[in-house]
């Protein structure tokens, strides 16, 4: 049964479409990797999941229900989690009270503030963050400040969770360790539905691939498939 | 160098802070004449600034509206001061600008900030020109005589419309709301994301902002006895705070209450005998704060006293 | 209500319309390009009418002269403090929208400088003097010979400018620097000096905008703030970024202004503002924004 499904999704930037009609799904507890050359619309579909955007035309469920064109911390509090491209963390703010923000204000349900303190204490201890709990999210690494994004976006209780690009700018190591950490997220239960360019990482941890070029789905498939698809080699050949 | 540790930094200030309120609080005993004239007006910058801080800071949209705010809660007095005692008529000041502040937020705070900026610098005019308009054609009486009240009581009003403001600060910057306040001004989007509902609390702050302003500007009504849209509605009563309060700095809770101070007191000084120049000089003071004093003055104490302590210590 | 009135009433409204359309265009620049909110815009436009003023009863110069000898002074002014205040501002911002709050902030210093400046030298008192006062007879309706030069001049520095943007060398550098800085920049647009030339450009405007003021109406040293906010409200219902959009934002504005003058003159601000209102809420890219 899919969590989320989207048909027909169109949003246009000037005359330009991003995204064209689209239709997408994700089932219960799978892995689903987004693939595409850069400019595909894959963060424009993400934003139009998550809230941030509008579609033009076109709709998005998520568990049956009709999202598109809620507001992005409806969508949140329904249980679609996302992380971002360019990593937004709170900076001046320590790195347990960015987690506990998602614990706070987030979850489906509400939460006291002493449950919200434990249970971003929990999930640092899961991201394996614990250590630097007080310190500044601006002072952390990068590979740190993506984690502490993952954490956040797990202390709203997501059913769904949306990475994008969680692996770039990684060293080989912390892309073994972030693919380790999703492969845990996935046993918690939380449906995964991924961008990336770190083509390892998408034919390592995914279940399935969808593959976007300008705004249009042009693949779909297991990750061998899409490795051995004529038409997904071309496009990123002729890149 | 224990005495830093020797006295718990905590109850230092607390005790600093007792002193001070207590000194304020009986200032008429002791301070005749002139000077609670002045702390009033001293304590009113101050309420004003801090108020603009209390929103502007954190979101960073820069609002032109004190004037507005102000406004209202004089205009309020003016209408209700002859028939309320002078705690209700500020209350309701500073409820009638809550109610302006929450229908303008409604609109206003889902732009961009630059409109949300030029919209409240507009709002100051708008409403002047519609009461001009109001008591040229329906209520046909050009102004108002307010209520006066004797110079003390209205220092010891002003006082505590600033202590109040100050506890509200506070226990908000300590609380769930203040936190996700906090968030909107790191990284808006992201706090969209993590399930804030941005827009309902920059609005619920700005309106909490604007209480304060009309209260304070409900007050200091009863000084000036008459007043019209022209004398109630003044764009430099927007302009001062967002002065004062980025000159004292926007990190710490005192930094507003510092450039208040200094320049309520600037003001006095200049506009009794340099009264042409006094615009002047608070321009100059304002570009050079901006170019130099990013932070404001409170933005100097750590770089001061890491210098002073010959840089040993580490900054909290 | 005679074509006399609707006349009256229609070229009062291109008069103003051109003015405000020269201080909008003017504006869209110093924000669509250099990204300065200019709220001391109004006072380049105080400058610009009092100086003059004291060329013309002072040294009996004529205005219309006065616009190439007040319009460069007042464009190096502008050129100058973007060189050095505004360049200064975002070398020193951590973002943009920093860069838009500091030198908004920044302008309002300049706001209380410069109209201290002119109440020192010239006082509050109203001044004005009379040149092309004649009478005009224009289909029955009777204008005063200034303002239909006004508008005259209005409408040819403004088409001038648009012409002089979207053909010539420099013109098409700035309107590269305004879409995207970095781009123009790598393709060899000295960027620096592009956004001082437009901060310089756009108080030029305002000068004008003065300059040809002066001709028709009384002066005072308070009475930029005003025209900063008509220019603003242009500027978003002709699309910020557009200056075209400013060009005939300005117009339409005059004419709607020059109406409810016409029906009731204490509410025309409020009328201005609640079109501003409505623009922000249903459509801020404006008429012609992107």
């Amino acid at each position: 049964m899919p969590v989320l499904e989207g048909e027909g999704v169109t949003k246009y930037f000037g005359g330009l479409a991003a995204v064209s009609q689209v239709d997408f799904h994700v089932d219960q507890g799978e892995v689903v990797g987004l693939i595409g050359p850069n400019g595909a619309g894959k963060t424009t579909l993400f934003n139009l999941i998550s809230g941030a955007l509008v579609p033009k035309s076109g709709v998005i469920r998520f568990k049956g229900e009709k999202i598109s064109g809620l507001k992005p911390y409806q969508i949140c509090r329904k249980g679609v989690a996302r992380t971002f491209q360019s990593v937004k963390v709170f900076g001046n703010m320590p790195v347990l009270e960015n987690v506990l923000l998602g614990s706070l204000f987030g979850t489906p349900t509400g939460m006291s503030s002493v449950n919200a303190a434990k249970e971003a204490r929990g999930l640092l201890e899961f991201v394996e963050l614990s250590a630097l709990r007080a310190t500044p999210a601006k002072d952390l690494t990068l590979a740190n400040q993506k984690r502490l994004e993952v954490a956040r976006a797990l202390a709203t209780k997501p059913e769904l969770l949306l990475l994008d690009e969680v692996m770039a700018g990684l060293n080989p190591t912390e892309v073994a360790q972030a693919m380790e950490l999703i492969t845990r997220i996935r046993d918690k239960g939380i449906t995964i539905f991924m961008i990336e360019h770190v083509m390892k990482a998408i034919m390592g941890v995914c279940d399935r691939i969808m593959v976007l070029h300008h705004g249009e789905k042009i693949a779909e498939g297991t990750p061998h498939e899409i490795a051995t698809s004529k038409t997904v080699i071309e496009v990123y050949l002729g890149e | 160098m224990d005495i830093a540790r020797v006295i718990s930094k905590r109850s230092f200030l607390l005790g600093l802070l007792g002193l001070i309120l207590v000194l304020l609080a009986t200032l008429p005993l002791y301070a005749k004449g002139y000077t609670p004239i002045l702390m009033t007006s001293l304590i009113m910058y101050a309420i004003l600034s801090v108020s603009w801080t209390l929103f502007s800071g954190p979101t960073g949209y820069i609002s032109l509206a004190p004037a507005a705010f102000f406004g209202v809660g004089i205009y309020a007095a003016a209408i209700l001061g002859k028939s309320v005692p002078l705690p209700v008529f500020i209350v309701a000041g500073g409820l009638a600008s809550f109610i302006v502040a929450l229908l303008v937020g409604a609109l206003t705070l889902r732009l961009k900030g630059i409109y949300f900026a030029i919209f409240t610098f507009g709002l100051v005019m708008l409403i002047m020109q519609l009461l001009v308009f109001w008591e040229l054609h329906i209520s046909g009486i050009r102004g108002r005589f307010v209520i006066v009240i004797d110079y003390n009581t209205i220092y010891y009003a002003m006082l505590i419309i600033f202590v109040v403001l100050m506890l509200t600060v506070y226990f908000i910057k300590r609380s769930k709301f203040g936190l996700a306040l906090q968030s909107i001004g790191e990284n808006e989007e992201a706090a969209a994301h993590t399930g804030i509902n941005v827009t309902m609390v920059k609005v619920i702050t700005f309106a909490i902002s604007a209480f304060f302003m009309g209260a304070a500007g409900a007050a200091i009504a009863t000084r000036w006895t008459y007043i019209d849209p022209y004398i109630a509605f003044n764009v430099n009563v927007s302009f001062l705070p967002v002065l004062m309060a980025i000159f004292g700095g926007l990190g710490q809770l005192y930094g507003p209450v510092i450039g208040a101070a200094i320049f309520a007191y600037l003001q006095e000084v200049l506009t009794t005998k340099f009264s042409e120049l006094y615009m002047l000089i608070f321009g100059v003071v304002l570009v050079a704060a901006i170019l130099y004093l990013p932070n404001g003055l409170v933005g100097l104490i750590p770089k001061l006293w890491k210098r002073s302590s010959g840089g040993q210590h580490a900054s909290t | 209500m005679t074509i006399t009135t609707i006349l009256d009433v229609v070229i009062g409204g291109l008069l103003m319309g051109g003015i405000y359309a020269l201080i909008a265009m003017g504006l869209s620049l110093q924000y669509g390009v250099a990204r300065v909110l200019n709220i001391a815009h109004g006072e380049f436009i105080t400058l610009g009418a009092f100086s003059t003023w004291v060329l013309y009863t002072a040294f009996g110069i004529n205005p219309l002269i006065s616009l190439v000898i007040v319009g460069p002074l007042i464009f190096i002014i502008g050129f100058l403090l973007h060189r050095t205040l505004f360049r200064s501002l975002l070398k020193s911002a951590p973002s943009l929208a920093a860069f838009e709050g500091s030198s908004l902030l920044a302008t309002f210093g300049l706001l209380y400088i410069i109209q201290n400046i002119a109440l020192i030298i010239w006082s509050s008192a109203s001044q004005a003097y009379s040149y092309l006062a004649s009478p005009v007879n224009l289909w029955g309706a009777i204008f005063a010979a200034n303002r239909l030069v006004t508008l005259g001049f209005a409408v040819g520095i403004g088409l001038a400018f648009y012409i002089f943007l979207a053909r010539t060398r420099l013109g098409k550098a700035i309107r590269a620097a305004a879409q995207d800085p970095t781009a123009a920049g790598l393709m060899g647009v000295n960027i620096n000096q592009v956004l001082a030339l437009c901060f310089g450009l756009g108080a030029l405007m305002a000068g004008f905008a003065g300059v040809l003021y002066s001709m028709c109406f009384s002066i005072q040293a308070t009475m930029g703030l005003q025209y900063t906010l008509i220019a603003i409200i242009v500027v978003v219902l002709g699309g910020l970024g557009s200056i075209p959009g400013s060009f005939l934002g300005g117009f339409i504005l005059g004419i709607i202004g020059s109406v409810v003058t016409y029906i009731e003159p204490s509410l025309s601000l409020a009328a201005f503002y609640s079109i501003f209102i409505l623009l922000l809420l249903v459509r801020p890219t404006g008429i012609m924004g992107k």
